[in-house]
């Protein structure tokens, strides 16, 4: 059984480790420092630490100004206001300016659960992917978060990393991390699953569960969203039967648009999706979610079967 | 502060050459912003050559004072300052808004000395407020000044960056605001009131100062006791008239954003040159 951690718990922790090597470092919040877990940061540096209350437009382009006197700067919320009540001030004054700014947000997507719509980001993704410059990374567990998180302070540039609320079971085995490369973590040319997030472990339970029926299926961590793995997608197209893209997110503009982008450029292949298709969230438990807006293993593996009727 | 006469005559006469070039550039570049420029020449002309520490051939000097124009529409004025005090060649000038030109439309990085973007308006008090913070966290003297537009303040990050800003005391802040009483649809106070404009900055923790945006004694020592008070940021109200010292332009809202045609520059080059010659 895997390990189940809290993504925001990593966060924080690696702030507070990188805070002691890079003077530099400052982290901003919008009040929600308890639940993204820069509170760890702020009661270790208190000096470079500042919480904005609840104005997430303000905590954004003040981000901007301090990048501009040579800080490396984390600005912290959920993900639904941190890309979507700031989107304008991190285009036109984090992004432009292509300033180091950090945007680590939490909760994202629909395992948000009993809170409900309103909090739960299904365009995120889309909304960051659409900026030129930003850098996005999603990674798929707890230890995956360090390397994101660690990767952005080292990495001249904006960033944005997705992280999810609740505890994620960690994934066993992977590759090292380097920022922009697929992992490729079963090998398989029945199909190849492409998965950011949480999704990767559903993808890989999937992908086991195949395995038993004979069936051979690649499965692909793209942590890295911008910029872009193409080599790894086209590589997968030429020797995979199809594709399946999963994301804890909209089907416009988020990863399967992103790989079928690519596809279609450069080696047209079949694609399936597991995603959300086009809707808001609701209230509900994150396991009811999943299984109501089909992004389980299940959902998975009938994807993939698709292919070889 | 002692300021003496002959100073502010100098001063007077530059804001009168930078006019000048603000409606030759826009009048050349066929768009861009003349009124509020105008509006704001004399407070940009007395932070460049008396209040900002800095030095013009070395933008990136760290210990300079930060100043942010939050009113990014009115960068004809600013290029033309940053030029006249030599951080490029003010042949530059010619290429306003022309494809390739290290002179944007709004302000952008490429062109030396301005230290972040802007052009969209109400997140310049952010911007300000963020190198405020770095200089106290860096435990630095410089100050930091950010010019705003009155239209512009109608936004609501302003006032999220206005609670902020004295939240964490940021005596190094001073804001201006340049009350020209204009934004693109009409008189500022018919299109959304700002009033009473004194008594918001100051509910929201500021030191507020209110002058003649045009008087230059009273910018000077505006500027003079905003870096004397402690404990909170100050806002200089600045009353100002939008498209000052062209006559057909003065409080003429079409000029917020056309540029003149070649015969009303000519008329508005005799206007500012025969003020030059008063002087």
């Amino acid at each position: 059984m895997a390990e189940f951690i809290h993504q925001r718990d990593i966060y924080g922790k690696t702030l507070v480790e990188l805070g002691k090597i890079i003077p530099e470092l400052v982290v901003l919040d919008a009040d929600l420092s308890t639940s993204t877990k820069t509170a760890m940061f702020a009661k270790e540096f208190p000096t470079r630490f500042f919480n904005f209350g609840v104005a997430e437009q303000n905590m954004m382009a003040t981000a901007a100004g301090l990048a501009s006197c040579g800080k490396i700067v984390f600005a912290s919320s959920f993900a639904m206001f941190a890309t979507g009540r700031a989107w304008e001030q991190i285009r036109n004054t984090i992004a432009y300016n292509n300033f180091n700014v950090k945007i680590v947000a939490s909760h994202a997507g629909i395992t948000v659960g009993p809170d409900g719509s309103s909090h739960q980001a299904l365009e995120d993704i889309c909304l960051m992917r659409a900026i030129p410059y930003m850098n996005i990374i999603i990674p798929c567990d707890g230890p995956q978060t360090k390397d994101a998180v660690e990767t952005a302070a080292k990495t001249s540039g904006p960033f944005y990393i997705r992280l999810a609320r609740c505890k994620v079971p960690t994934v066993e085995n992977k590759p090292k991390f380097i920022f922009g490369k697929a992992q490729i973590l079963r090998e398989g040319k029945h199909a190849a699953i492409i998965a950011c997030g949480i999704m990767v472990y559903e993808a890989l339970q999937a992908a086991d569960n195949l395995a038993k029926k004979g069936i051979k299926v690649r499965v692909i961590n793209m942590h890295t969203i911008s910029p872009l793995d193409k080599e790894a997608i086209i590589t997968s197209a030429k020797q995979c039967s199809g594709i399946v893209v999963c994301e804890e997110h909209s089907n416009v503009g988020g990863l399967a648009s992103a790989v079928q982008e690519v596809v279609t450029e450069s080696y047209p292949v079949r694609i399936r999706q597991v995603n959300i298709k086009n809707k808001f969230g609701q209230s509900g438990e994150p396991d009811e979610l999943l299984r109501e807006y089909n992004l389980t293993s299940a959902d998975i593996e009938n994807a993939v079967s698709s292919f070889l009727t | 502060m002692e300021i003496d006469d002959k100073q502010i005559k100098e001063l007077e006469k530059k804001a009168r050459q930078i006019r000048k070039q603000i409606i030759e550039m826009i009048c050349r570049a066929c768009s861009g912003h003349p009124g509020g420029s105008l509006s704001a020449t004399d407070i940009v002309v007395a932070l460049y050559y008396v209040v900002l520490r800095h030095r013009p051939n070395e933008p990136q000097w760290p210990d300079r004072d930060r100043f942010h124009l939050s009113k990014g529409h009115c960068c004809p004025l600013w290029y033309a300052v940053l030029a006249d005090r030599g951080f490029f060649p003010k042949g530059e000038l010619t290429n306003l808004r022309k494809l390739g030109s290290i002179l944007q439309g709004h302000p952008d990085r490429r062109t030396p000395g301005v230290e972040v973007a802007s052009g969209s308006l109400g997140q310049g008090l952010s911007v300000a407020l963020g190198m405020s913070l770095a200089g106290k966290i860096d435990k630095k003297d410089y100050r930091v000044y950010c010019l705003m537009g009155d239209g512009e303040i109608q936004e609501g990050n302003i006032w999220e960056a206005a609670m902020a800003a004295s939240h964490y005391k940021c005596d190094n802040l001073c804001a201006i605001v340049d009350y020209n009483g204009f934004q693109i649809d009409g008189r500022t106070n018919e299109i959304m009131n700002l009033e009473p404009l004194v008594a918001k900055w100051q509910a929201f923790g500021w030191y507020t100062i209110e002058i003649d945006g045009h008087n230059m004694r009273q910018i000077l020592e505006a500027f003079d006791a905003a870096k004397n008070y402690k404990g909170k940021p100050t806002v200089i109200i600045a009353r100002t008239t939008k498209g000052k010292g062209v006559s057909f332009m003065e409080n003429v809202c079409n000029f917020h954003g056309c540029a003149p045609t070649n015969e009303e520059a000519a008329k508005a080059y005799k206007e500012l040159e025969q003020d030059t010659e008063c002087a």
